[in-house]
């Protein structure tokens, strides 16, 4: 099986997702999560399944013009999403409005209530930047000074590849991107990369057993050997969110997903994507060198 | 030698069962046992229920003037709050302009938003003779009658006494003046020629001196065990009013009470199929290492818990699904020696020097890719903040523990193992052929 002379069909792949949520992003953007756009979100319990019109007529009087979901596993619970914040005194009077209406008990009804001011979306959206550029900097030497740089910097594209692709996911899924989202970012960012690692490891110890061999076969030779580990490491991973996923409650579940897709996308990327780039890279290295002692 | 590998197989195994049998039920009672996890971890807001508000302070000051006043604010906002009498509530100053106040187990939420963000209340009580009030004290703890309020003050600062004890100095209007004459009139007046009047700031007694003459000049000092910097807190704190700063509320979450609870009961269920799941692949796919880096995944998932009560470490949602994914992610460093073993046999070799150098040649391996991912780890816990950090925390937690049950605690089994009959051939390590 030669999958680093096919690199340009992986490569294509990747560009091809990326491309789409690049795509979306700029049409319909991202599904931002009220924590990223400022916003209210009160979650009541009913005790029943109350029609979105119905709770629509309850709220009318405060003009909020709210959107209405329901939540629960039995769907007797409603989420009211708010793009402006609502009071604490108009939280009172709203919930008071619901205790009546359906005759409940005040202190059992609430769920819970998620409040953001515009302010906070662009802070969490700037630390999550800083948190994968100062990640990918710390990483990027500890691979050069355990490695050389030329694995270093294929890691980091592998890595970048990845949170893009998750990007895309977001975007095409329509997952909402709240605070958990660059937990979701990080941690697929550390999963992909020791995924990465095993691969090199495997190609640093290749070449120095076989000094002769051209690196797109050394590649190709170490992801040959490394696969069953890791497709049965992914599995393992995918086996445990995906049980969180289907079993899981709504929060977790906006969690799970983009973690099993970071799983794939870094099990994918490990493979078809960092060593191809290392090979390329070596290949062309040595031509240029190649070329200088010629001349 | 044989009969060694037995003894110690089965001595380790009934370690593992021994953790796993605290873990879920403890052992003891009172002080001298272990409880069981269940009982002592430390559940974060998400799961437990109760109130987070982050307020961000509307003002232009700067540098150490800010400083102060954050922490003006944040002490009155501490004093509101222990009022109303909760238990572990969190309050924070959040990067210079922010407090975050964490209040878990609140069930009416928004009647303790409005307590947090309504005005303080200065008053002075006339204690009555047959009762005493002590600082600490609640209002409705002793008897007496309301003299003035902090509407009568004109003026308050930082004051010291003639033994050189800070104070608050207070300056009455004429309003006030007049009341605290009558008021120590009164006090004079009781058996004993003094008595005591109370301060009261938000329903609490923050000193009660007694008094044994008549003050006409409409000053008063409060004195009582205060630092200069208390002092100085509490007379900006009755000069004011009220928070020395306006706030706005940037970030509310209320979570009620069973929410949490339903997330986490389901994610327990679900990290126990999970865990059920991946024994399942590896016993199929390794058979007997398989079947030892299971044994070896019961001991990781109770170490993991023992060290996060240990580290008093909440337990998140996010947390949680840092726990189960870790769970995934514990077996990768036995299936990077498990895939290795397997190499060297095919290559060859018998199984004892397939196991020996299997492991160390995966060692390395599996030192490079763990410190990498420990290194985000450390990123997220320095970035992130609440839930995140907690997440963070567990992956750090389990990234260590996994690589010394993956390492040590499969490489002690896995080689005594080779005693038992059956398990020493290559068909139990999955490898066709050999032997």
């Amino acid at each position: 099986m030669n999958i680093v002379g096919k690199y340009k069909i992986w490569f294509g792949i990747s560009l091809a997702v990326i491309l789409i949520g690049l795509i979306i992003m700029a049409t319909t953007g991202l599904n931002y999560g009220i924590d990223f756009t400022g916003g209210t979100m009160m979650q009541i319990d009913l005790g029943q399944t109350a029609p979105v019109d119905e709770v629509q007529s309850v709220i009318k009087d405060f003009n909020l013009n709210a959107e209405i979901v329901h939540a629960g596993q039995e769907k007797h619970e409603i989420i009211i999403k708010t793009k402006a914040s609502i009071s604490n005194d108009e939280r009172i009077k709203i919930l008071a409005a619901f205790v009546e209406k359906y005759k409940l008990d005040k202190d059992t009804v609430f769920r819970s209530v998620e409040q953001f001011g515009p302010s906070i979306g662009k802070e969490i959206q700037n630390k999550a930047l800083l948190a994968i550029l100062a990640a990918s900097v710390c990483m990027l030497i500890y691979i050069t000074f355990r490695f050389e740089y030329v694995y270093g910097v294929s890691a980091i594209t592998a890595l970048l590849h990845d949170v893009l692709v998750l990007l895309a996911v977001y975007a095409i899924f329509r997952i909402p991107v709240n605070s958990s989202f660059i937990a979701a970012i990080l941690t697929i960012v550390g999963y992909s990369i020791n995924d990465t690692i095993v691969v090199f490891d495997r190609v640093r110890e290749n070449m120095r057993r076989r000094k002769k061999e051209p690196f797109m076969e050394v590649a190709n030779n170490s992801i040959l050997q490394t696969i069953t580990r890791s497709l049965n490491t992914s599995l393992t991973t995918l086996v445990v969110i995906g049980s969180l996923y289907f079993l899981g409650v709504e929060q977790i579940k906006d969690f799970a997903f983009p973690l099993m897709s970071g799983v794939i996308v870094g099990t994918y990327s490990s493979i078809f994507i960092a060593s191809p780039i290392w090979a390329l890279w070596k290949t062309k290295k040595e031509k240029v060198q190649k070329h200088y002692s010629k001349a | 030698m044989k009969k060694n590998g037995v003894a110690v197989f089965l001595v380790i195994v009934l370690l593992i069962c021994g953790v796993s049998y605290l873990a879920l039920n403890g052992v003891g009672s009172g002080t001298f046992g272990v409880k069981s996890i269940a009982d002592s971890m430390k559940l974060g807001l998400d799961i437990e229920g109760g109130v987070v508000v982050v307020y961000e302070a509307k003002t232009d000051a700067t540098g150490s003037d800010l400083l102060q006043l954050m922490n003006q604010t944040k002490n009155v906002i501490v004093r509101r709050v222990n009022s109303m009498g909760l238990t572990e509530p969190n309050i924070t100053i959040q990067g210079d302009k922010r407090i975050r106040i964490e209040l878990p187990g609140v069930k009416n939420a928004n009647d303790a938003i409005s307590m947090i963000g309504k005005t303080a209340q200065l008053e002075f009580v006339l204690v009555d003779q047959k009762s005493v009030a002590r600082s600490g004290m609640t209002k409705d703890a002793f008897v007496g009658t309301q003299i003035l309020t902090g509407q009568e003050v004109k003026d308050s600062k930082l004051s010291f006494d003639k033994y050189n004890k800070p104070g608050v100095g207070l300056e009455f209007n004429t309003e006030g003046t007049k009341l605290f004459r009558t008021a120590t009139e009164s006090a004079v007046a009781y058996p004993g020629g003094k008595g005591q009047i109370a301060i009261i700031l938000d329903d609490n007694v923050i000193s009660a001196p007694y008094t044994s003459i008549v003050i006409g000049d409409g000053k008063a000092v409060i004195t009582g065990n205060f630092t200069v910097e208390e002092a100085t807190n509490l007379a900006s704190l009755i000069r004011g009013g009220a928070l020395p700063v306006n706030l706005d509320e940037v970030q509310t979450s209320v979570i009620g009470p069973t929410l949490g609870l339903d997330a986490l009961k389901t994610s327990v269920n679900a990290a126990k199929i999970g865990l059920l799941l991946v024994v399942l692949f590896m016993l199929v796919f390794y058979r007997v290492p398989g079947f030892i880096a299971s044994i070896a995944l019961v001991l990781y998932a109770g170490v993991l818990l023992f060290i996060m009560v240990g580290f008093n470490a909440t337990l998140t949602l996010p947390g949680v699904a840092g726990i189960v994914l870790s769970l995934g992610m514990a077996v990768d460093a036995n299936v990077i020696i498990f895939e290795r073993i397997k190499e060297e046999l095919r290559n060859g070799k018998t199984l004892r020097a397939s196991i020996d150098s299997g492991f160390s040649r995966a060692l390395r391996t599996i030192i490079d890719s763990n410190v990498t991912t420990f290194i985000a780890a450390i990123v997220l816990f320095t970035f992130g903040e609440g839930p995140i950090k907690g997440f963070a925390v567990t992956l750090m937690i389990g990234i260590v523990t996994s690589m010394f049950t993956a390492v040590v605690v499969t490489k002690t089994l896995l080689k005594s193992s080779l005693s038992f009959k059956g398990f020493n051939s290559n068909k139990m390590y999955g490898v066709r052929g050999g032997n």
